[in-house]
């Protein structure tokens, strides 16, 4: 048809300067790192779950929590165990007493006092409340019977002299119990303020109140959460950051890593770690890249309830030996860093004197196939069958579990010929299987909650819940006990790595690898804290340079 | 009109009764449960917990309560934020989806019109032949490959210029949302262009159309008043089911582009398996796109004189 | 006015002759589809898109006769390796029988500051391992060990942190991370447990791709240390656990399809009955089944799909194809059924549908002799446009894990594979995204020339 008046390259022409108008706004997104405001920005996966810090336990509350709060102790720039609210202590056998500062403040300038802990504490353990870490308290006397039920509250272990003193009766002789009280639910929370929120305690700004270096000032659920520094906070001098800001929270790492290479962020991936396809990124953009330990060790674990062909002891000795962790960190994973496993303990955790893996060397089983098929042979025999049946593999739907249980069926297939069965599953209907025992092996990992090997030792005790393959050897409980009825080091230590050559000389699980966190952050940011307990990054002594 | 009006009301109620108990059944169906957590817990704070959100009770007493809050609009507390009540995260959450629906929706009508209406006018020409290339682009590749590879556009963009033009991510003024608005509105607007093109063609043969050229009328005149009035119509029918598709489908971008929508909440609570907020969500989703049809349904009856509502 | 009379005679009176020959048909006469099949064939673009679907199906079905690599063989050297010919490799010892190089630590000298050791590989740097050894620095608790993939251009920029040493008398490292045939720039820097050393060394290694002896003997190839042995080609490249793409692309080609094409078959069949029987009967019967499949129209299609992805589960081992076809047929059948409902109660009216049933036809008679042939047209044309749909719903939930479950290839899990390794192996995004675009757009095309061709009503004029 005919268009010589009509003219669509009129339209073009509009549409082009609107665009142009639109490009000439002036940008409002901040920059990653800012010098005179001593400003920064960070993207996180998603929104902390619950901020109220007796009912908190996932690591972006954590890491929020750090921030906000102080417990009786705290973690200083140099990772090292300091006075936090409290000043000083003593502590001896199942006694411990805290004396806490005068000029620790609440924001809105009441003192932090004792009965602040107090009631805190019978909080984490009230079968009222359900705290999901209620378990981490355990240690003070009577907290396990009263989160039963069983017991008052006012029979917690704990006691207010004074507003300025503390006092903690403990089950057992515990040498990690100081550690324990830098961790959030040992964080004190003040009763008139929580009783005031009626049940919304940290659900929203308003209904804050802070005693850490920093303050929320600010929450959009599921965009942002903006921190700035607490005028209040006792130690405020050592604290030089005065906003740290978390303008965007996905869960898509890539558009994290693009957010970064924008320079829209001071630091990424500050709690788990860039991807391999991120560090191939960031070596070809020139970024410096700091790599820490996060403290969790993966490894595959067994199923060793009766019944399961897996509880016999050849056919897991065969799976070790031909299972080689190097090989799956350096060629199947590819993650610079990572430190294929070789122990239940992880290679950062100190002993008696040293690091623990240098006093207690690991035993290194032998990679040798014709071994492997002997006891298969073996194990066929004790079981009574000519083959043995399909076996599943248990594992999350991350891609990087996906990759490793592909790559143990492959190799057990090829090397044993056994059958394995990839069971990938979300979250939830894993835990499921896992707690009910629908697996042979399944790929799983910790991190530790205090800094002692027995986070990781009592795994394995007979007892213990998170023993997913409820693995039961009156041996290994053993050990647990002599460690845990001591707080004699030496003896603690000696048992602890009597578990870990039991656990390799067993094959009660295959360890597979010691997760490090590659992280890229802006130049001009220094002195954030990596660490393997609580939260894993910490700004609070982090500060801009020009 | 009115009784029409009730009498879809009506049906509406029951469409979203439907959906809630299918929703309760699904999700009931699914093994594992909502509390457990990869730190396993002992059976006393496992024995409190379900206490607390009310599991201990037998399932049909659950759906009962369930149903019975839901018609008071409690859609209740969230198991992932244990802080924050269902009607609260759809209350933030959801303006921030039907935004970004709205806007995506906008392009692709008008894009879709603009491009349609160009390619018929150059038809069979170059500009034709770029655009249907553009649309069967848009309606072959995946959006999350899409997403992906604007984003990674934007980022060179912002590179080469040495400053900020576009946000690589996050949600706020309007240049953040235009890039997820598009890739969003994507394969609509390439399903509206082709569409449009087609009902431009077919116009363009009608009588009346003839009947103007003959009268001598200009060809703007008749491309504007005649043409693009009449072919615009089927494009307006298809926008409630296109407000449907875009306003739910948006999980992939709202990842993509760090967007804080419901679709994302939705994809999460799956996976974390929060009974309420799957519960919420669906049954809000669902209601709305109830709502959404009926509302269209009576428009049409306005826009185009033909329909007769009342012939259900 | 005279009146004409017209002459006769007695020929005009005669029967005219039978003519047969005027009543007969010239040209052969064509049934519908016959006549659908020819402006198919006219249409160029249909016919094009035919052959591309024919061909998929070709790929999938004849393809795996023809590339006979095992979609599920894991070759760990070559991970991520972008389309080759064939590469040829040499034979190294396995690694593992490596002691490493260990020495005496001595203490800082008072005063002196942390040096920079001398550093050097130890043997051939190959693919499967760079021996790295260096000398002993006084004061060193540590050493870090860096490798680039460029010179470094600063302190800042030294590249990957492979590892540290775990005590100070370790003064070697055997890196195994991924290499491949390229250059490496390679850094050792000692540190005294808290600051690191303000020197450091940084040496350049080529490794030549190498295979281990046992590697060798597994594929029965030549496995005297030192041979050179041919590696197989991967015209498509190869994935992130060294399986061939091409292979893969067809075995994903039977996933995506199998779910592209039965599900639409199912779900159009279901519609078909389903609406065949509430169009036919009418009145109540009509009503509430229209109203049952109004409510599950109402039910959000992406949420449902993700919640009965997991309500049904998937066992070990098990695809999870059978349960995504399930959720699709569950989901999708009212609209064919809405379609077929309205076709049939049209045609219900027409006159030889009536003349049929005034004859004493049976209900089943006429629904599958009468009404659903003359329907066909529109549920052919239903089923193309619904293949393109499935192909994505399935690469869809791939994308956000709740797709097929591994080690199943489909071709959307494998773009999402892809999608996170976009920028170093694009080759893992760009084939399985081409073969879905591609096929999407080939039912898409087939479905325009379709309708153009079975029904003039609906035909666009182009």
């Amino acid at each position: 048809m005919n268009s010589d008046n009509f003219s669509p390259h009129r339209c073009l022409r509009v549409f082009a300067l609107l665009l142009c108008a639109l490009f000439a706004w002036p940008a409002v997104a901040q920059n990653g790192v800012d010098f005179a405001r001593q400003a920064v920005q960070i993207a996180m996966t998603g929104e902390p779950r619950n901020l109220n810090s007796i009912r908190a336990t996932d690591q972006l509350s954590i890491f929020y929590l750090e921030h906000v709060k102080e417990g009786l102790l705290r973690k200083n720039a140099r990772n090292e165990l300091v006075g936090g609210v409290a000043e000083r202590w003593e502590m001896e056998g199942t006694h411990a007493k805290f004396w806490l500062r005068r000029n620790a403040m609440w924001s809105d300038g009441k003192p932090v006092t004792a009965h602040d802990f107090v009631f805190a504490w019978r909080q984490v353990v009230n079968p009222e409340v359900a705290a999901e870490y209620a378990s981490i308290m355990y240690p003070v006397k009577n907290a396990e019977a009263i989160n039963a039920g069983k017991m008052p509250l006012e029979a917690l272990g704990v006691r207010a002299i004074d507003d300025y003193t503390l006092e903690v009766e403990l089950e057992a002789p515990t040498g990690y119990f100081l550690a324990l009280t830098s961790f959030m639910i040992y964080y004190p929370v003040r009763e008139d303020f929580y009783k005031a929120q009626n049940g919304r305690y940290f659900a929203d700004v308003e209904n804050m109140i802070f005693n850490g270096p920093f303050k929320i000032t600010r929450w959009v659920h599921g965009a942002s959460l903006r921190m700035e520094k607490n005028p209040t906070y006792w130690d405020a001098d050592s604290v030089t950051l005065n906003v740290i800001d978390t303008p965007y929270m996905t869960p898509d790492s890539k558009a994290r890593f693009n957010l970064f290479k924008d320079g829209k962020l001071a630091v990424e991936n500050g709690l788990q770690g860039l991807e391999a396809e991120e560090l191939r990124d960031a070596l070809a953009n020139r970024m410096r890249i700091h790599s820490h330990s996060d403290g969790t060790v993966f490894y595959v674990e067994f199923n060793h309830r009766p019944g399961r062909v897996t509880g016999n002891t050849n056919l897991r000795k065969a799976m070790q030996a031909v299972f080689d962790s190097q090989e799956l960190v350096y060629k199947v994973i590819g993650i610079a860093g990572y430190i294929p496993g070789r122990s239940l303990f992880p290679v950062y955790m100190n002993g008696v004197n040293d690091k623990f893996r240098i006093e207690y060397p690991v035993p290194q089983p032998e990679l040798n196939l014709e071994k492997a098929r002997q006891h298969l042979e073996l194990a066929k025999q004790e079981l009574g069958v000519d083959e043995i049946p399909p076996l599943a593999i248990l594992c999350d739907d991350r891609e990087i579990a996906i990759l490793q249980a592909q790559y143990f069926q492959a190799l057990f297939k090829r090397t044993l010929g056994l059958d394995i069965k990839v069971d990938s599953q979300t979250f939830k209907q894993r835990l499921d299987k896992s707690q009910n025992g629908n697996f042979d092996l399944i790929l799983t990992g910790w991190g530790p909650d205090y800094e002692d090997p027995m986070t990781f030792g009592d795994l394995f005790a007979s007892w213990n819940v998170n023993n997913k393959g409820r693995y039961s050897s009156p041996v290994y409980d053993s050990f647990v006990r002599t460690a845990q009825g001591t707080s004699d080091q030496q003896i603690r230590m000696d048992a602890m790595g009597r578990m870990q050559t039991h656990l390799i000389e067993e094959a009660v699980i295959l360890p597979s690898y010691e997760r490090v966190a590659n992280v890229v952050q802006d130049p001009r940011l220094v002195g954030v804290m990596f660490k393997q307990t609580g939260a894993s990054m910490v700004l609070t002594y982090a500060r801009v340079v020009e | 009109m009115l009784s029409y009006i009730l009498k879809r009301l009506g049906i509406g109620v029951f469409t979203i009764w439907f959906i809630a108990t299918a929703t309760f059944t699904a999700m009931h169906m699914v093994p594992g449960d909502p509390l457990s957590n990869e730190r396993g817990t002992n059976e006393i704070i496992r024995a409190n917990l379900e206490r607390q959100y009310g599991l201990d009770k037998p399932v049909f007493q659950q759906y009962l309560l369930y149903m019975g809050n839901m018609l008071k609009g409690d859609f209740g507390i969230a198991f992932s934020e244990e802080n924050r009540s269902v009607n609260d995260i759809i209350r933030e959450h959801f303006p921030v989806s039907a935004t970004l629906g709205l806007l995506s929706l906008l392009f692709a009508t008008a894009g879709g019109v603009l491009w349609g209406a160009l390619a018929a006018l150059y038809r069979n020409r170059l500009p034709d032949a770029v655009l249907m290339f553009l649309v069967i682009l848009g309606i072959s590749v995946p959006s999350f490959v899409f997403a992906a590879l604007s984003q990674l556009l934007i980022l060179n963009l912002n590179q080469w210029a040495g400053r900020s033009i576009l946000p690589v991510a996050g949600w706020g003024d309007f240049r953040s949302m235009l890039v997820p608005a598009l890739v969003l509105g994507m394969s609509t607007m390439a399903f509206m262009t082709r569409l449009m093109r087609s009902s431009m063609l077919e116009v363009a043969n009608t009588d009346y159309i003839r009947t103007a050229r003959a009268k001598g009328l200009s060809p703007t005149r008749i491309f504007f008043r005649h043409q693009l009035r009449n072919a615009i119509l089927p494009v307006i029918t298809v926008l409630g089911p296109a407000i449907a598709i875009i306003t739910t489908g948006g999980f992939v971008v709202e990842s993509v582009f760090a967007i804080p929508g419901l679709g994302r909440y939705f994809v999460q609570a799956v996976a974390q398996l929060d009974y309420t907020v799957i519960m919420g969500t669906t049954v809000f989703f669902g209601a709305f796109l109830v709502l959404v049809v009926i509302a269209v349904d009576i428009l049409y009856g306005f826009i185009d004189p033909r329909i007769r509502l009342g012939a259900v | 006015m005279s009146l004409n009379t017209p002459e006769f005679s007695a020929s005009d009176f005669a029967p005219a002759p039978n003519l047969v020959a005027a009543e007969r048909i010239v040209r052969p006469s064509l049934s519908y589809w016959q006549d659908a099949w020819l402006r198919l064939k006219k249409n160029r673009r249909a016919l094009c898109s035919l052959y591309i679907v024919i061909a998929l199906l070709l790929f999938t079905l004849l393809g795996p006769v023809i590339w006979r690599q095992d979609p599920a063989l894991q070759d760990l050297d070559a991970i991520s390796q972008g389309p080759t010919l064939g590469t040829r490799a040499i034979v190294v010892e396995d690694p593992g029988n490596w002691e490493g190089v260990r020495g005496e630590p001595a203490p800082l000298p008072p005063g002196g500051t942390l040096g920079a050791p001398t550093l050097r590989v130890e043997g051939i740097a190959t693919t499967q391992y760079v021996r790295l050894v260096w000398s002993m620095v006084p004061g060193a608790q540590q050493y870090l060990i860096y490798r680039n993939d460029h010179a470094p251009e600063s302190d800042q920029d030294l590249g990957l942190p492979l590892g540290t040493t775990l005590s100070p008398d370790e003064l070697s490292f055997e890196d195994r991370l991924q290499l491949r045939p390229q250059r490496y720039w390679y850094t050792v820097i000692a540190s005294d447990g808290v600051e690191e050393a303000a020197e450091h060394t940084t040496i350049e290694v080529s490794p030549q791709r190498a295979i281990t002896v046992s590697q060798a003997r597994e594929r029965e190839l030549d496995d005297t240390v030192g041979a050179t042995v041919d590696l197989p080609a991967h015209p498509f490249g190869t994935d992130y656990l060294g399986r061939d793409l091409l292979a893969r692309l067809m075995e994903g080609a039977r996933v995506s399809l199998f779910i592209g094409i039965v599900a639409p078959l199912l779900f159009v069949l279901v519609g078909v009955i389903y609406g065949g029987i509430s169009g036919y009967f009418g009145g109540n019967v009509d009503i509430v089944m229209m109203r049952v499949a109004d409510f599950v129209i109402a039910l959000p299609f992406l949420l449902f799909m993700i919640l009965f992805r997991i309500s049904f589960g998937i066992g070990p081992g098990e695809s999870g194809i059978f349960p995504m076809l399930l959720a699709l047929v569950l989901l999708r059948w009212p609209d064919t059924a809405r379609l077929v409902r309205g076709q049939v109660l049209q045609l219900r009216g027409e006159a030889y549908v009536q003349a049929a049933r005034v004859l004493g036809a049976q209900p089943g008679y006429l629904i599958f002799r009468h009404l659903l042939p003359n329907t066909m047209g529109p549920i052919l044309v239903t089923l193309t446009f619904a293949i393109p749909m499935a192909i994505f719903t399935e690469a869809f939930l791939s994308f956000i894990g709740m797709g097929v479950s591994p080690p199943t290839p489909s071709w959307g899990s494998m773009s999402n594979e892809g999608i996170r390794t976009m920028l170093s192996s694009p080759h893992e995004l760009l084939f399985p995204s081409i073969f879905i675009s591609v096929t999407v757009l080939a039912f898409n095309m087939l479905g325009d020339g379709l309708r153009d061709a079975l029904d003039s009503r609906m035909r666009s004029r182009e």
